[in-house]
């Protein structure tokens, strides 16, 4: 049974210094807090997969020095432009860089999820990505007839990390419409998931609830955290803090206003 | 006529472009698509359907962000958009980054779905604001995704066009080349050859693009700016002077 932490930062304790940590995509949970508390922890030489792109979550993850090897299909920090952390570190080569393409990132955590060692992708051929990529290869379609298709190895993370709505008190995460969550915790092989809230009740009870659940079989520990992915959205909960999404920007285009920044908003906890 | 803003005028043009489809899939960072799509949803009175990348409300996807691509991948995308750090004359783009690719002068946020979206999709429309020899180069550094490829590659889809600030090219894939297909009102055939680090064909007389009819823009400022605002509040304020979202 899932253990609900007594704090976020107890919840990722268990993350230990190079950890392979599959995240989501802005739209899915990203558990900013959590993020936090690692920064603060002071984890280093993760291997981060972000599924399939990263926004502010990665850029402070590399910014921290926290991360070996990043892969990724994007980080930016959208409308507010270029992720600043993260371009300094891939030019400065101080991380380093699997770059893929969105559907290769979910096809090779599919098959983590299936337990199977591969999956095959169209496109890529004629691409850099694939140059790039003495991992990935190129076969001749067994069913066809000259017909290349590339092969990608499964991705199987040691740790799923998210942000979702809420969980009940054994240990169901609710998620709501994405399904990054579920796929992550089914590929992984621990999940700790941060949550809105606690929900009195079953979660897998209600039909119209649990089949946007992730069960407590797949999970290990839950945290509570209210507005756990701020100052990033929270769909159906809470837009992105576009105000503050701009402060970072403009601090973190250098190191030194990236160090205040943390100092502000990381180090400090904030008063509940 | 009707003033307009260049934002509307070039998802005008990029309305005409996707043309009569059952889907537009409309990716990150990309809200003139976005807003063109939108615009001719509206005015098909639900038809294309549309898919916006990042939203509630404008998105029937149900199974993760994998669906996209697994829709795409069975030929359900009729249209997507992409754009390049760098666009070269064959019509490949770079996402990645410019210099040797392990010590990279220049680094772009990365390939997004392109890898794979260029080639599944029919109608691959390629946009990128700034028009200028940084952009528009004879040959990109980095290819994140072909214009075409050797004919036993898979490809069932590929760019048809290019659309920037100052122009309108429309692409053959046969010869993998582009030719220029309209000028923007207010820009010229010599400022478009003096900006563009690509050889490209263009005919003796060379069309302005038309501007937005006052329906369309109509649609685009009363209908479709609010709906915008969910993906893209920043260029909804910008453009459009929809308030941003209040945070609690």
């Amino acid at each position: 049974m899932p253990t609900i932490a007594a704090s976020v930062d107890d919840a990722v304790a268990a993350i230990p210094d190079g950890a392979m940590v599959i995240v989501p995509r802005e739209a899915s949970g990203v558990p900013m807090e959590a993020t936090r508390a690692l920064i603060r922890r002071g984890v280093q030489r993760l291997h981060l997969v972000a599924l399939p792109t990263s926004t502010l979550q990665a850029d402070m993850l590399i910014g921290a020095g926290c991360v070996e090897t990043l892969e990724t299909s994007a980080v930016s920090l959208g409308e507010f432009g270029p992720a600043p952390r993260f371009t300094a570190a891939v030019l400065g080569q101080a991380i380093r860089i699997k770059d893929a393409t969105c559907p290769a990132l979910y096809a090779q955590v599919q098959a983590a999820e299936k337990g199977v060692p591969f999956m095959p992708l169209r496109g890529l051929i004629g691409s850099d990505i694939l140059a790039h990529r003495p991992d990935w290869r190129v076969i001749d379609n067994p069913f066809g007839n000259n017909d290349p298709i590339v092969l990608l190895p499964a991705i199987k993370p040691d740790f799923a990390l998210f942000h979702a709505p809420m969980a009940d008190r054994a240990g169901n995460v609710f998620f709501g419409r994405d399904r990054e969550a579920l796929m992550m915790a089914h590929a992984a092989a621990r999940t700790i998931a941060t949550v809105e809230k606690l929900y009195d009740g079953d979660l897998m009870d209600d039909p119209a609830m649990s089949g946007a659940t992730v069960p407590s079989f797949y999970v290990e520990t839950i945290a509570v955290a209210p507005r756990g992915a701020w100052p990033l959205q929270l769909p159906d909960h809470y837009p992105a803090d576009g105000t503050h999404l701009a402060e970072y920007a403009k601090l973190a285009a250098t190191a030194e206003g990236f160090a205040r920044y943390c100092e502000q908003h990381v180090y400090v906890k904030k008063a509940a | 006529m009707t003033e307009f803003r260049p934002e509307e005028l070039l998802a005008d043009a990029i309305m005409r472009l996707i043309g009569d489809v059952r889907h537009v899939a409309v990716g990150n960072a990309s809200p003139i698509p976005a807003l063109a799509a939108l615009t001719l949803r509206e005015r098909g009175g639900g038809k294309p359907y549309v898919s916006l990348l990042g939203s509630r409300r404008h998105m029937f996807f149900t199974d993760g962000g994998r669906e996209l691509f697994d829709c795409a991948g069975q030929g359900r995308v009729d249209v997507f958009f992409l754009s390049g750090g760098e666009i070269d004359g064959e019509g490949n783009i770079n996402l990645v980054s410019i210099g040797d690719y392990d010590q990279p002068k220049v680094r772009f946020p990365g390939s997004f779905g392109s890898g794979y979206l260029y080639y599944v999709v029919p109608k691959v429309i390629l946009f990128r604001l700034e028009h200028s020899r940084r952009t528009l180069v004879p040959k990109v550094s980095f290819i994140s995704a072909p214009g075409g490829n050797e004919p036993n590659v898979h490809r069932t889809g590929g760019p048809v066009g290019l659309i920037t600030n100052r122009c309108l090219f429309s692409f053959d894939r046969a010869r993998k080349r582009f030719t220029l297909a309209s000028v923007h009102p207010g820009h010229t055939v010599e400022e478009i050859v003096e900006h563009t680090g690509f050889e490209f064909d263009r005919p003796d007389d060379v069309p302005v693009t038309p501007a937005p009819s006052a329906e369309t823009l109509k649609l685009m400022r009363e209908t479709v700016a609010p709906q915008l605002a969910e993906v893209y509040p920043q260029f909804a304020q910008r453009v459009f002077g929809v308030e941003l979202p209040k945070i609690a």
